[in-house]
């Protein structure tokens, strides 16, 4: 077994780079099918471009909308709106948790009318919206606003709730004040669950960016789609949902990596 | 509660009460500047409480305590804030800025010079326990509050550290109260034991023999077995007192 075991060691180590290549290979092996039939069946007019465009005319598609600048530009203002929206809305969130977590008067403030508020489906706000802030850009942004103010308030004050009373204590114990203790206890410990909330109301922000965009508006991505439906364009509107998803992929990715630096603490356990 | 130099650990005429009961009865307490006292007693019979209320973690009223200084506690668990490092741990127990020589200087007491940038969650159970002992001593307060700090620990990890608090002890001179479940430890280390029962002492004994102090001795065995019927417990060791205290003798 020994004999066995020391042979077999230098082996498996010398191929265990390769391996895993592979496997991730063979993962691509089904898409690529997919697309291939996509595009076969699209060729031979058995997919009607109605219905779906095909992987090249996509392909053509977002080269048209880059050069022509129609992809970058609209890009450009939905992003614009969910910075500002999701801004406020964090900001509001984390005032309000703060408020909330830190004292029982502002909890029995704060709390009931939040809670409330949170059960209304927020895209069934809308046509309230509109009629309060009219078809610019501030309906778009109070909306992005308000789906990211109720993701960050729960969970920071969930996270303020839930930091151990036991370290509290003890920072009391090393003579911290109030706002010492807020300052090396609480805001740390709540860190964790606040940034789980904080890639929630991120993700809400794009979904609800879609919705807001596909309504009244006149630029932006979701302009964009509403445009090419209006036109039969399924290439474009395809192009579009795949921005949306790269954006969605791309802020969840921004956020992990505030998380690796913020909660190195937790990730660095022995070996 | 008051705060004056110089002086020991007076408490005179606390009572602490949580509803209905009643979980310190008129209590009195001395402690000597520089003396080591052990508190002993079952679940329940106010050891706790008595501490916190030094810690001045929970008010004392009515009754009046007096303390020599902002007294620093050491835990049953370590309690060390886990997004911080060893170091701004010990560095945030200085309650200075820029502490961080004298921090180091308190890890290097506690052999822990080589995990100052460490995380706490990365910490054994003995590191982490002496980490928070650095973070309560860098202060140099003259009261040292320790409440069962040891009983998380194995048996080994547990009498390194009672050499290391009394080395510290030794070193630093704080008076030191000492709650614990654990009658032996109780023993070897303190000047003077109490036995704290329904809230009030019930038992107290000054120990005049010089330490490191031999688990197997008459006057040791004998003293463990008057707590331990202070404590309403038999002694089954004293039969053969060898046989249990073999640990120590490798020490």
């Amino acid at each position: 077994m020994d004999t066995l075991a020391g042979v077999a060691l230098p082996t498996s180590r010398a191929r265990a780079p390769f391996v895993p290549n592979l496997r991730r290979l063979r993962r691509v092996y089904s898409l690529v099918a997919i697309a291939a039939l996509w595009q076969v069946g699209s060729s031979f007019g058995l997919i009607s471009p109605r219905v779906i465009a095909s992987p090249a005319a996509i392909l053509a598609a977002f080269w048209n909308l880059l050069v022509s600048g129609q992809l970058l530009g609209n890009l450009a203002i939905s992003l614009s709106r969910v910075l500002i929206g999701s801004a406020a809305g964090i900001t509001i969130g984390v005032v309000l948790a703060v408020v909330a977590g830190l004292s029982r008067r502002g909890d029995e403030i704060v709390d009931p009318p939040l809670q409330m508020l949170r059960t209304i489906p927020l895209l069934g706000l809308t046509p309230l919206l509109i009629l309060w802030f009219g078809i610019g850009e501030l309906p778009k942004i109070v909306l992005v606003a308000l789906a990211t103010t109720f993701p960050v308030y729960l969970t920071l004050v969930g996270g303020i709730r839930s930091v151990d009373p036991k370290l509290i204590e003890a920072g009391r114990v090393l003579g911290l004040d109030r706002l010492g203790v807020v300052r090396h206890v609480i805001i740390p410990g709540a860190l964790p669950a606040a940034l789980v909330g904080l890639r929630y109301a991120l993700g809400t922000a794009w979904v609800t960016l879609v919705v807001g965009e596909q309504i009244n508006a006149d630029r932006g991505i979701g302009y964009l789609i509403m445009d090419a439906r209006d036109f039969l364009r399924t290439d474009v509107i395809v192009v579009c949902l795949f921005v949306y998803a790269l954006l969605g992929i791309g802020t969840d990715a921004i956020v992990r990596l505030i998380e690796r630096r913020a909660l190195a603490w937790r990730a660095e356990l022995p070996q | 509660m008051s705060v004056l130099e110089n002086q020991g650990v007076r408490v005179r005429g606390l009572t602490r009460t949580f509803g209905t009961n009643t979980i310190l009865r008129n209590l009195d307490l001395d402690i000597r500047p520089g003396e080591f006292v052990a508190l002993l007693g079952h679940s329940g019979s106010g050891k706790t409480t008595l501490l916190r209320t030094l810690a001045r973690l929970d008010a004392a009223e009515p009754g009046t305590v007096t303390l020599p200084s902002a007294p620093a506690v050491v835990f049953q668990e370590p309690r060390l804030l886990p997004w911080k490092r060893v170091i701004d741990n010990v560095v945030l127990g200085a309650g200075v800025p820029n502490a961080q020589t004298r921090a180091i200087a308190a890890l290097r007491e506690v052999g822990l010079e080589h995990r100052t940038q460490a995380w706490p969650l990365t910490l054994s159970g003995g590191e982490a326990q002496r980490a928070a002992l650095a973070r309560a001593l860098v202060r140099e307060p003259a009261l040292l509050l320790l409440d069962e700090p040891f009983a998380a620990l194995d048996a080994l990890t547990r009498m390194r550290m009672h050499r290391l608090v009394l080395d510290l002890w030794q070193r630093h001179g704080p008076a030191v109260l000492l709650v614990t479940h654990d009658v032996d430890e109780a023993l070897v280390l303190a000047d003077r034991v109490f036995v704290l029962e329904a809230g009030r002492i019930a038992f107290e004994r000054t120990i005049p023999a010089a330490r490191p102090r031999d688990r197997a001795s008459e006057a040791f065995v004998r003293l463990r077995g008057e707590v331990l019927a202070a404590l309403g417990v038999e002694d089954d060791a004293r039969e053969t007192p060898a046989e249990r205290c073999r640990p120590t003798v490798s020490a």
